[in-house]
């Protein structure tokens, strides 16, 4: 099993109710779990992500997750 | 036939002129930079009685086209010394378009200094056209510009107003051109590269532009101009940033905040770091939460001027419920947050409302505090001393007269060499080590370093339009290609907002297309978006040719080529001759 540390921003933040401002909790996977895997392990909807960054890089979601990886979600975001 | 009003400040007359032919297919940032281009010597002084300040709506304002009213408002800049296009979304527009008004022209300078005026524009019903009063201005001078506004609307109704704070009155070049938002703050600017100070070393304080009774804005053909609204209003009505409840519209810009920190790409501590372990308290889901407690419900944004649907702007409230100030952008809370390592709203909020009551841009300040503060004049986090310094600047003390005259000027002041700039002008909130094709904009922008003339990050961050990775080096192509078609948007007078819809929706895009055909008389086609924007683009790099920026300026600070930046640890390494041949 791994432990990746997730953090949801924006809309996103509303299925995850309580969680503070930046506030990453940990979710457990097996070994090889993709990006498209946490999303369903979340029950997340997937229409509504847009970006994924895995430690500050951008990744797809049929990218694979390591042990202590932080992972930002974000639904499509825009400004200036 | 649309008119031109020259303001000659030099004998206080105005003249109404017919637009010139060559002008006809022109507005907006489009219209400015022609105007600037033709009539301004580009080796004027800024502050020297060559130098026009020029008014320009975009080519569909004044029209029910969705989120039209923007004016562009151009000059020599004081402080890039180069040709410079600052924009605001206000109804100043929309009623200047109505009246008639393709283009205001201030020129000129007084003889006697210190004294004020200001240009009553009104119309005139039996001449059946725009008529103009010269009236002082000095009871308004040296004052903050929230007491101001007020009188001016006791004194004159239901008017849109164009001024100077302070720091335009003592030529700052960090001094914007101030506009009223929907609630008559004065808080939305024309903020960038000192064109405030070009107004105030023409004596002029405000232009108050009372529309009542003028004829609007006619149609060369109505069913086209219909035809494009319906389908650019459907395509920001669909996409999820720019729709009603979506991302801008529920938390503002500054939702941003927290994603190019995640992106290891926000400026912080003076450009030193691309993340602050403080930004999600300063990010636009703090904004919401924030007021949520504080006022007890879900506020939404609202919009800054008439006809616009995508409202992305914010008020923020103090812990007892009362306002404190509208609003706090992703660049404003930026600048003066992350880039300060200030990391509360309460701080960055009565930051903004300073810059807004004393005429300064947010994006300059905030990196020239940045600097200040690696220069050892205050801490870096030292909000309250932050706060003392913003009211040195607006009462022009010798600190203040520094600050105030951006970052450049503070660096050399304080001996700094990490500045963040590029022809004198400051980067906004992007890192470009972490975010390349931004960077290169920066570097190539006619504007100096600047985001708004051509925002990659769109792509490179946003995923709209496609998705190129931010550290991708080979995007000279990619800048060009956003600066072209922003070129384009600037002369709408469509908020540059609607670019996250139609560079998804082409349907959209088609539309804004169509929307000016229907004012203009025009047949352009999607193939003539990058033909205009060249075109604009070409004046732009021979009048800064012309005034000495050459391509040798077209480049990043030294500093970014050797430091690492964390958390990615990455450098400036872009080639030159990548950066040449954005315009080659």
């Amino acid at each position: 099993m791994i432990t990746v540390h997730v953090k949801l921003f924006a809309t996103l933040r509303q299925y995850r109710p309580g969680l503070g401002m930046g506030e990453a909790f940990p979710v457990e996977l097996s070994h090889g779990a993709t990006i498209g895997d946490l999303i369903q392990t979340l029950r997340l909807p997937d229409q509504e992500i847009k970006i994924v960054f895995v430690n500050g890089l951008f990744r797809e979601r049929t990218d694979s997750l390591a042990d202590g990886d932080e992972v930002g979600i974000f639904p499509p975001v825009g400004g200036g | 036939m649309g008119k031109m009003l020259r303001l000659n400040m030099t004998d206080r007359s105005a003249t109404l002129q017919d637009l010139p032919d060559a002008y006809k297919y022109l507005g907006g940032r489009g219209l400015t930079s022609t105007l600037v281009y033709d009539e301004v010597d580009p080796q004027c002084h800024a502050l020297g009685p060559n130098n026009k300040l020029v008014f320009a709506p975009g080519i569909v304002t004044g029209t029910p086209a969705p989120t039209s009213a923007r004016i562009s408002v151009g000059a020599k800049s004081p402080l890039t010394g180069g040709i410079k296009e600052a924009n605001a979304g206000t109804a100043f527009s929309p009623a200047q378009a109505a009246m008639g008004l393709k283009a205001i022209v201030v020129e000129g300078q007084p003889a006697d200094k210190g004294k004020w005026w200001m240009a009553y524009v009104s119309w005139d019903l039996n001449k059946k056209q725009p008529t103009v009063e010269f009236m002082p201005a000095d009871e308004y001078a040296g004052r903050d510009l929230y007491e101001v506004f007020p009188e001016l609307f006791k004194r004159f109704g239901k008017v849109s107003i164009a001024g100077i704070g302070t720091a335009g009155e003592f030529l700052y070049s960090n001094s914007g051109v101030v506009f009223e938002d929907m609630e008559g703050r004065p808080a939305r600017y024309a903020g960038r590269g000192g064109l405030g100070a070009v107004m105030g070393s023409k004596g002029l304080k405000f232009i108050i532009m009372d529309r009542k009774g003028a004829p609007g804005v006619a149609f060369a053909d109505k069913a086209v101009f219909e035809q494009g609204r319906k389908k650019l209003t459907a395509a920001l009505m669909e996409h999820a940033i720019t729709k009603p409840k979506g991302a801008l519209n529920s938390y503002g810009t500054a939702v941003l905040i927290n994603i190019l920190n995640e992106a290891g790409g926000l400026p912080t501590r003076n450009f030193s770091s691309g993340r602050f372990e403080g930004a999600a308290k300063i990010a636009g889901e703090a904004v919401f939460e924030g007021n949520k407690e504080r006022l007890g419900k879900e506020l939404y944004n609202h919009a800054c001027s008439p006809g616009c649907i995508i409202q992305c702007s914010n008020t923020w409230y103090r812990p007892d419920g009362t306002e404190h100030v509208s609003c706090q952008e992703y660049e404003s809370i930026w600048s003066l947050g992350a880039n300060c390592g200030i990391d509360s709203l309460d701080v960055t909020g009565e930051l903004i409302k300073l810059c807004n009551a004393y005429g300064v841009d947010t994006i300059e300040m905030g990196c020239t505090l940045g600097v200040a503060m690696e220069g050892g004049l205050l801490a870096f986090g030292d909000g309250k001393r932050a706060i003392e310094l913003m009211h040195e600047v607006g009462k022009g003390t010798p600190i203040g007269r520094i600050l105030g005259n951006g970052t450049d000027m503070a660096a050399r002041a304080l001996g700094v060499t990490r500045v963040p700039t590029v022809k004198g002008q400051s980067m906004p909130a992007y890192e470009p080590r972490a975010v390349k094709g931004i960077g290169i904009t920066y570097a190539t922008s006619t504007m100096g370093a600047d985001h708004t003339s051509g925002y990659t990050i769109a792509p490179e961050i946003l995923g709209v339009s496609g998705k190129v990775d931010q550290f991708d080096k080979d995007k000279a192509d990619l800048a060009r290609n956003f600066l072209e078609a922003t070129a384009y948007i600037d002369s709408t007078g469509h908020c540059l907002f609607i670019a996250f819809a139609i560079l998804d929706i082409a349907s959209g895009f088609e539309g804004s297309v169509e929307e000016c055909n229907g004012v203009l008389g025009t047949q352009w086609t999607m193939n003539d978006v990058g033909r205009i924007g060249k075109e604009i683009l070409a004046r732009e790099v021979a009048f800064n040719r012309a005034a000495g920026i050459s391509k040798a300026h077209d480049r990043m600070p030294e500093f970014m080529k050797y430091e690492k930046l964390p958390p990615h640890n990455v450098t400036w390494d872009i080639p030159d001759e990548t950066l040449d041949a954005v315009f080659p």
